[in-house]
């Protein structure tokens, strides 16, 4: 029954918003060498950490949709009705998510990277690491948007609640992107299946607990 | 199980009110009972309850597969109609009876208009076509009437008939008199 719905997920956000992340995350990754300069090593340096704030920030605009809208139209009762838990409706969100978000992000990310003037190894470091951790923050996204459905100011209150639980993607992905050490992408990995399992069963019970 | 839908000793509690306790009730095969009642009474609640969308504060709910037809659309706005139903329909594992559904529910001449250009009418008429298509034994009509013309009630009296027919049970919300017969009643007072 979750194959139905992942369809659903990717037609409705390939309908309409799934292209504002990566608008967004170059549009961040553009301003960088307005901030900073143009010093080319200088952005270099600085390059897969600016790419990873940019993810971050291109993750936190979908939350809005991915529950909310099917919890005030009854989509989710209607699911419950026939049988599915919360955790499959979950998962069904964050793979169709991850599929509208991750790749787009990371064919986005080569241009950003071409902007930033990263070379080949970084640019590779970084696909690398926003491969891991896309899925991740999906994962976060739907969980969080589940956790804030129905409430006033959800869409603030995500963002809030998604950047600080992020950080230590943010911290291993962009550490193993800039300085390529096998430990960080190790810690990166571990910290992104932690997030990919436990997501599920926490936006899983915050859809039950909306039902009453 | 005996029955279709079973209330033993039922209490409901929403925010924090008493709505009801101590109901019991059974439907069978071929039964239809209308809940009746003041706004606010816990006529919505009952539908939830039955449809185990909302846990009983106290006693046991057993009940059946139900479709329940509230007033939630659960529909793809951009969609057209029969797209948008055969979503549910292939949830259902029903997608066979979505043309006779659509029929039933005079909604054929809609099939490829977009959900977001239908009137309130032809809006609940889709709400009680996905609950005609799914083929469950048990339906839950919360207000079927609101909205529909004098043809899309016959309409739906001709559905209810066909179902209770065919052995299975409707549990209705309603404060206008539902059209066919046998109604048995439950009033609820506040």
């Amino acid at each position: 029954m979750i194959g139905p719905l992942i369809a659903r997920e990717v037609r409705r956000a390939f309908g309409g918003a799934a292209w504002l992340p990566p608008v967004f995350f170059l549009l961040v990754a553009t301003v960088v060498p307005f901030a900073v300069g143009p010093d080319a090593r200088l952005l270099e340096r600085i390059g897969a950490g600016a790419l990873w704030v940019a993810a971050l920030t291109a993750a936190l605009l979908p939350i809005e949709r991915l529950v909310e809208p099917d919890r005030a139209d009854g989509v989710l009762d209607q699911l419950s009705l026939r049988g599915m838990s919360g955790e499959e409706i979950a998962l069904a969100k964050i793979v169709g998510h991850w599929l509208t978000f991750g790749p787009l992000l990371l064919l986005a990310s080569l241009l950003g990277a071409a902007l930033l003037g990263l070379g080949g190894g970084a640019l590779g470091r970084t696909l690398l690491t926003l491969a891991i951790g896309t899925p991740a923050l999906a994962a976060l996204a739907v969980a969080v948007a589940s956790l804030t459905a129905g409430l006033r100011g959800s869409a603030a209150l995500g963002g809030l609640l998604l950047l600080p639980l992020a950080v230590p993607l943010l911290i291993f992905g962009a550490s193993a992107a800039g300085s390529g050490e096998p430990g960080a992408l190790k810690l990166q990995a571990a910290v992104a299946l932690f997030i990919l399992i436990g997501a599920p069963f926490v936006s899983g019970a915050a859809l039950r607990a909306l039902r009453s | 199980m005996t029955g279709l839908l079973r209330f033993e000793d039922v209490a409901c509690w929403r925010g924090g009110r008493l709505l009801f306790e101590g109901m019991s009730f059974t439907l069978e095969p071929g039964d239809a009972l209308w809940v009746r009642g003041p706004n606010g009474v816990g006529k919505s609640s009952l539908l939830r309850l039955a449809a185990g969308l909302l846990s009983p504060a106290a006693g046991k709910v057993q009940a059946a597969p139900a479709a329940l037809a509230d007033d939630a659309l659960a529909l793809d706005r951009e969609l057209p109609l029969e797209t948008a139903l055969a979503f549910w329909a292939r949830l259902d594992a029903s997608s066979g009876g979505l043309p006779d559904a659509l029929a039933a529910m005079g909604l054929q001449q809609l099939r490829s208009v977009p959900v977001r250009m239908l009137s309130t009418g032809q809006l609940r008429r889709a709400r009680l076509a996905r609950a005609v298509a799914s083929a469950a034994p048990l339906w839950l009509l919360d207000e079927p009437l609101n909205g529909l013309d004098g043809a899309g009630a016959e309409q739906l009296g001709a559905a209810l008939d066909r179902h209770r027919q065919e052995g299975r049970a409707v549990l209705a919300a309603s404060h206008a008199p539902l059209p066919g017969t046998g109604w048995r009643t439950l009033d609820l007072a506040g």
